[in-house]
């Protein structure tokens, strides 16, 4: 891809190169390939992939034609961890230490069916890239819940009159509390955030976990030009603060000074749509309380490396 | 990259011309996805400041950080995020097909 520039200096705050090719076959607006398209910004060429069963597997077209630009091995829909694994481990047998193994799977194939062999991986510290991109339910075979659904949201298995009740899965402290060196989380919204965190991985040795929040402008019925808003909002609300575990130090990236309500991000969102006053109450409490961990969990591991 | 390679489409008739490896062999690039379109995102030259944000957010990606940016009519979904995006309101939105 060309960069011409006739008057001014044009200054770009990503990484020029394009590893991810146009005409994929994701739906208009998607999260998920901004994510991707992202990582392999970061990465680069040198990069094998394992998908399982995730909207990614659909995005990259039919064989024999591909768009994510990397070689990708499609495993079942447990397994995303554990080919990257294989992956890691057959790299290093052939002296191929530049080359980085990612994983990248969908919220279900990590807080649900994909759980087992990321936590395995984690123990044994295999030299991968986790990522998921967390689009808050399975939204690939027709958005049906997953852990990863907020409290409150609407999926073709929780209908209206029976909307999710219970709060989302904590993926990051299930990882923080493997010891991996290095996890994070973060958002679509802050492309430049994402891409010095995935760098960051890519340097380190050990399991590396990346939560990345990508919305999904047909599961969750919202208009799709607007999915960078809702993604930004999930951050300046708290509902997805933006922090990094680094050998067992929290550092939060982005701390609002004023946070905005929750009811701005709900309210956004159609599968939102049908939530009571209180309900809306209930999850203001909630993201105010996860916030407030938070802020302690920093403070004590700080003092606690000090 | 190689433009040559990258819209290039494969026949697979028989076993023979299945690759030996198990890696893709050609790129998405030749599924053209402009049909899939309703509006039409304009980028309005005089207003355009080239901060390419419009660039940054383009789930495609579609958009060419040229001077001024070019979006590319033959992949681009008409999502509307560079519309909705731009902090300049460079990028206007047409009806596709008037």
């Amino acid at each position: 891809m060309s960069n011409k520039t006739k008057g001014q200096k044009i200054k770009l705050t990503l990484p020029i190169e394009e590893v991810m090719s146009p005409g994929h076959l994701a739906c208009q607006g998607c999260g998920a390939t901004l994510a991707l398209r992202y990582t392999l910004k970061a990465l680069g060429r040198k990069t094998i992939m394992s998908i399982p069963a995730c909207c990614w597997s659909v995005i990259d077209g039919p064989f024999p034609y591909s768009a994510a630009g990397v070689p990708i091995y499609h495993c079942a829909f447990e397994t995303a961890a554990s080919t990257a694994s294989g992956i890691s481990h057959a790299l290093a047998q052939l002296g191929q230490d530049n080359v980085t193994a990612l994983a990248w799977a969908g919220d279900g194939g990590t807080f649900d069916i994909g759980l087992q062999a990321l936590s395995g991986a984690a123990e044994r510290g295999d030299n991968v890239i986790y990522i998921v991109y967390d689009n808050e339910a399975y939204m690939n075979t027709g958005i049906q819940r997953s852990s990863a659904t907020p409290h409150g949201a609407w999926t073709t298995t929780t209908p209206v009159k029976h909307y999710k009740r219970g709060p989302k899965k904590n993926i990051m402290a299930i990882m923080a509390a493997h010891h991996v060196p290095y996890c994070a989380t973060a958002n679509i919204a802050y492309p430049e955030d994402f891409i010095r965190k995935v760098k960051k991985a890519k340097n380190i040795m050990g399991t590396k976990f990346i939560h990345l929040y990508a919305p999904c402008p047909t599961g969750w019925k919202h208009p799709p030009d607007i999915t960078i808003q809702v993604a930004r909002l999930a951050t300046l609300t708290n509902v997805f603060p933006l922090y990094e575990i680094d050998n067992d130090v929290y550092t939060i990236n982005k701390k609002i000074q004023k946070a905005k309500p929750v009811s701005e991000y709900l309210k956004l969102q159609g599968r939102f749509r049908h939530l009571s006053e209180k309900e809306v109450q209930f999850i203001q409490r909630t993201v105010d309380q996860n916030w407030k961990r938070l802020l302690k969990l920093e403070e004590a591991f700080r003092n606690e490396k000090n | 990259m190689s433009k040559k390679n990258d819209e290039k489409v494969i026949v697979i008739q028989n076993g023979d011309d299945m690759p030996s490896m198990p890696a893709s062999m050609g790129s998405m690039k030749i599924n053209k996805t402009a049909s899939w379109r309703s509006i039409r995102p304009v980028i309005i030259e005089e207003k355009c400041k080239r901060c390419m944000i419009c660039w940054k957010f383009c789930p495609e990606p579609a958009i060419r950080p040229e001077d001024p940016p070019v979006i590319d009519y033959d992949y681009c979904k008409g999502c509307g995020i560079c519309i909705e995006e731009c902090p300049f309101d460079a990028i206007v939105s047409e009806k596709e097909g008037k």
